[in-house]
């Protein structure tokens, strides 16, 4: 069984954040551009895990466990937004968004 | 374990690909919840069990939930997904993934410059993390508490349904006339 390097599970973080890119850049529903920034959070908490097992040490995790906490956070205040957007415009399309008057 | 990796990891991918480009919410939600119980197993084969542990709970078992429950409230047909069919045309995703796929390639080319180093298969355990946590990461876990407080009380603002408010004199008293 061949092992495993360091580069190729930074590579497989990297292929999973610019997946999450290109979901938020070519998106318009404001749903899935949430669900693109979540994948990217992910790819950023691998990174981290992968860190951490590299070295050897907790602190890969411990930043891991941050992550997941700051997207809990942002996750229920989007999606309160995310409901209060489709109340108020009757849309998900972030292009009708641009006006700031309520 | 780096069979295990590659093979999760590889779900992980394919996964995700699928729901960047699903049109109805609810299919990109259920491969979302695939891709994170890939990326669970990937922590696993790296040898960080408690990461994965949370990555089962927290993630797939309570972010998407919540994500499931708000494509529900929404109620999202048929003329939603036939909606992202048209936005998503050839030439709207084109630029951006060609872009994207540019700094990828960057990426890959640096990090296959340097010499390569092995992954240790050495499990960080949930005692080593733990301890860690709670000792010179306490500040941050308190603040980590804040931030979820904040999170709550905002969500809660926010999701609240404001009634309309007009001035006074404005309003109708059915009882006057």
């Amino acid at each position: 069984m061949s092992t495993l390097h360091a580069h190729t599970v930074l590579i497989v973080a990297a292929i999973l954040f610019v997946l999450g890119l290109a979901g938020v850049l070519t998106r318009k529903n404001i749903i899935f551009m949430l669900l693109s920034i979540e994948i990217m959070l992910n790819a950023a908490g691998l990174a981290f895990v992968a860190a951490g097992s590299r070295w050897q040490q907790p602190d890969g995790q411990v930043m891991y466990l941050f992550i997941l906490a700051m997207t809990a956070a942002e996750v229920s205040v989007a999606l309160a937004l995310v409901l209060q957007i489709q109340h108020q415009h009757k849309t998900l399309d972030v292009e009708e968004l641009k006006e700031l008057k309520d | 374990m780096s069979l295990v990796f590659y093979i999760s990891s590889f779900i992980a991918i394919l996964s995700t690909v699928m729901v960047i480009t699903r049109y109805q919410p609810i299919h990109a939600l259920l491969y979302l919840v695939v891709s994170f119980l890939a990326l669970a197993v990937t922590f696993l084969s790296l040898g960080a069990p408690f990461a994965a542990a949370l990555q089962v709970i927290v993630y797939a078992g309570a972010i998407v939930v919540l994500f499931i429950f708000v494509v529900m409230m929404l109620n999202l047909g048929k003329q939603t997904a036939q909606q992202e069919k048209e936005w998503l045309q050839l030439r709207a995703w084109l630029g951006p993934s060609i872009l994207s796929l540019v700094l990828l390639a960057e990426m890959a080319v640096l990090l296959l410059q340097d010499v390569p180093t092995e992954m240790p298969a050495v499990v960080v355990t949930p005692k080593q993390v733990s301890l860690s946590l709670y000792g010179e990461y306490i500040i941050a876990v308190e603040l980590i508490g804040f931030l979820l407080m904040t999170g709550i009380v905002g969500a809660a603002h926010i999701g609240k349904h404001k009634k309309k408010s007009l001035h006074r004199f404005l309003q109708t008293y059915p009882n006057l006339n």
